[in-house]
């Protein structure tokens, strides 16, 4: 297992040199000036900016820069935010984003899950017809239309909760929500499927032939199998959480690492858009590390192989 | 019931609920069951063999799946009259259940151990402890060799052999009074089903239970049963003793499985194979359901169905040519000749 994950690490890092090159190149092809009002500054001005920032150097000097930078942790430093670093920009905004998506995932995938459950062990009946609708429209609207959907409706017009911004655990339960529909909704319809093909296995009927209850049934046989399977899906989902941040963040007014992405690709502040770059891909990437991990807890099958 | 009877089905029908229709699998199945007695269940595949099992155990795929009418007398009681609360505390502890295929059967996230010790644990209240020392008996008189070590084990580490013994032992966990064996060694290699019968005859003798062991392969139950039930398109056409249904078969379809038997010795003359396929069971044919494939049918085998006659008090055939006015027919010769090589075979191992 060991001997595992070292080796993963070493693809991790491969990886992320990659994504650091290719969001280099990116950049560096990108039109558009980093200074804001580039024409009402004389040349020399331009110049001393650019001089600071290191934007004359020869470009293979900027990226060897920007890699030495990475390696000790340096994102660089803003254009934007006179002198802060990317990192610290990061830090602060870290928290809120981390809390909305961390949320998201686990109420969306326990909801998803239970949904999915209550659907499969019920087939065909009134809740899951119930279900199995709520699951399609979940998965197939998209997210800031049910962020707007929230707001007008919880906000706006019952006024239960506050429209945007964040002031502490109330403001982050409307986009929490509107970010966890569809992991929800994929769950769902993923374990419903699942479980009920469980539910059809020989083992199952072995189980009932031992005289276990149905509760017993499901509990000590059905779930775990389903579940294994739905490991698979939720890299896919933590991305689209990820990505869903992004827009979410930027409808409810969340100071989060989503928002200042987007103010920054508005305002061509270089070293913070890859800077997020990676940092995303360093979550990604961390995330399906930890999937793999726990696919080879859950399934003892993978344990073993994983050992030879 | 009578006395030494441990279970009785009288009149058996089940149903299944599909889109094109109803799905007749049993219909009209009656047997008696002694104390202590093995009967072996045999037919070609989709004779409904499986479905009486199902149906004896209360594991019919409900709703689809129903018992459309008759009784299963067990313990006094008709079962197919309980609710599913009070059968779960009858499935796995006085009936239990082998599989056909080890390789599906057991839940591959759960350790063996464990999945032995559920029935246990559910059905003896017994404590942890006592549960696993029981475990490890029952996998000790299955012959696993090992035990504690493969307690531990997950289904995956265990060959097909063996995990039909862990399926065996699972059976065996609450000394049931009825054992259902449903095919249990079509899945595996022949070799290993050699063993695996071997080890079925050794239980055989040490627990004392009855035994229901369904197979479509003839050779099999001579070996293990006392009685056998040919079944044929969801009715059985012939029972009686071993000796009776091998050496005086009275059922042309029971010539048909005893001449398409293949024998070690296996020789040149062509094999009696019962020519055609089963019949449709949404829409049964009229009369005898054999009678579109059997050579010697009557004329009255394709509009009445004939009644089981009686040839002795244990041997019974549903034929019209067992009828008194029936022209005497005797078997094919190349199934007399098998008859006869089998009394050889079996006078050789004795
Ligand atoms: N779940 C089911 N739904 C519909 N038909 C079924 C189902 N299970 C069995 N049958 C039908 O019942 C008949 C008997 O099947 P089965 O008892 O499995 O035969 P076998 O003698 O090979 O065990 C077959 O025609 C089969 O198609
Ligand atoms: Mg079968």
């Amino acid at each position: 297992m060991a001997r595992y994950i070292g080796q993963r690490i070493i693809y991790m890092i491969i990886t992320l040199f990659l994504i650091a090159t290719i969001s280099f190149v990116l950049m560096k092809l990108l039109p558009g000036s980093p200074l804001a009002n580039a024409n009402k500054l004389t040349e020399e001005q331009q110049e001393v900016i650019y001089e600071k920032y290191g934007l004359n150097d020869p470009i293979p000097v900027q990226y060897a820069n920007y890699l030495g930078g990475l390696v000790q942790g340096d994102l660089g430093i803003s254009f934007k935010y006179d002198n802060r670093s990317v990192s610290d920009i990061l830090g602060d905004r870290i928290g809120p984003s981390a809390q909305l998506g961390i949320q998201a995932l686990i109420i969306g995938t326990v909801l998803g899950i239970l949904l999915g459950l209550v659907s499969a062990i019920y087939h065909n009946g009134i809740t899951d017809y119930l279900s199995t609708i709520i699951a399609v429209l979940g998965t197939s609207i998209p997210s800031f239309v049910f962020a707007g959907l929230l707001q007008f409706f919880v906000a706006v017009k019952w006024g239960i909760l506050p429209v945007a911004t964040w002031n502490g655990f109330e403001y982050s339960i409307l986009p929490t929500i509107a970010l966890a529909i569809f992991p929800m909704a994929t769950c769902a319809r993923f374990m419903r499927t699942e479980m009920i093909e469980v539910l059809n296995e020989d083992y199952i009927t072995t189980a009932k032939a031992k005289g276990l209850a149905g509760s017993a049934i499901i509990f000590k046989h059905g779930i775990r199998n389903a579940l294994i399977p739905l490991i698979t899906i939720l890299g896919p989902l933590a991305v689209g959480l990820l990505t869903g941040t992004l827009v979410i963040e930027q409808i409810f007014s969340v100071p989060g690492i989503g928002e200042q992405f987007v103010t920054s690709v508005n305002t061509n502040d270089f070293p913070i858009i890859m800077g997020t770059t990676m940092f995303f891909a360093v979550v990604f990437i961390v995330m399906i590390l930890i999937i793999d991990i726990l696919y080879g807890l859950i399934d003892p099958r993978i344990r073993l192989s994983g050992k030879d | 019931m009578k006395k030494d009877n441990i279970l009785e089905v009288d009149n058996l029908k089940v149903s299944f609920k599909t889109h094109s229709g109803e799905v007749q699998a049993v219909r009209g199945v009656s047997f008696d069951l002694k104390k202590g007695e093995t009967l072996a269940i045999v037919g070609e595949s989709g004779s409904g063999k499986s479905v009486t099992t199902k149906a004896l155990m209360g594991l019919l795929p409900k709703p689809h799946g129903y018992i459309k009418e008759g009784s299963i007398m067990f313990d006094d009681k008709d079962i197919t009259k309980l609710k599913d609360k009070n059968m779960q505390s009858i499935r796995g502890k006085e009936l239990a259940m082998i599989f056909q295929d080890p390789m599906t059967s057991l839940n591959p996230t759960m350790k063996v151990g464990k999945q032995i010790m559920e029935g246990l644990l559910k059905h003896q209240k017994l404590g942890k402890e006592e549960a696993k020392k029981k475990a490890i008996e029952l996998m000790n008189l299955v012959q696993i060799p090992n035990p504690e070590a493969r307690m531990k084990q997950y289904p995956h580490q265990f060959s097909g052999g063996m995990r039909q013994r862990v399926v065996i032992a699972m059976a065996l966990a609450c000394n049931p009074r009825i054992l259902i064996a449903d095919e249990p060694t079509t899945a595996l290699d022949v070799t290993i089903q050699a063993q695996i019968l071997e080890l079925m005859k050794d239980i055989q003798k040490k627990v004392e239970t009855s035994i229901i062991f369904i197979t479509h392969d003839l050779g099999v139950v001579a070996n293990v049963a006392d009685r056998v039930a040919v079944m044929y398109a969801g009715k059985i056409v012939e029972i009686g003793t071993v000796d009776e249904v091998f050496y005086n078969p009275k059922h042309p379809y029971t010539w048909g499985l005893l001449g398409s038997m293949p024998t070690l010795e296996s020789d040149e003359e062509e094999l009696f194979a019962i020519p055609g396929t089963p019949p449709d069971l949404i829409a049964p044919p009229k009369g005898d359901a054999f009678a579109a494939r059997n050579k010697f049918a009557l004329e009255i085998d394709f509009v009445e169905e004939p009644p089981m006659f009686k040839v002795s008090d244990t041997h019974y055939a549903a034929t019209w040519l067992l009828h008194e006015d029936a022209p005497k027919i005797e078997p094919p010769e190349s199934v007399k000749k098998r008859i006869e090589s089998m009394d050889h075979s079996e006078e050789a191992k004795r």
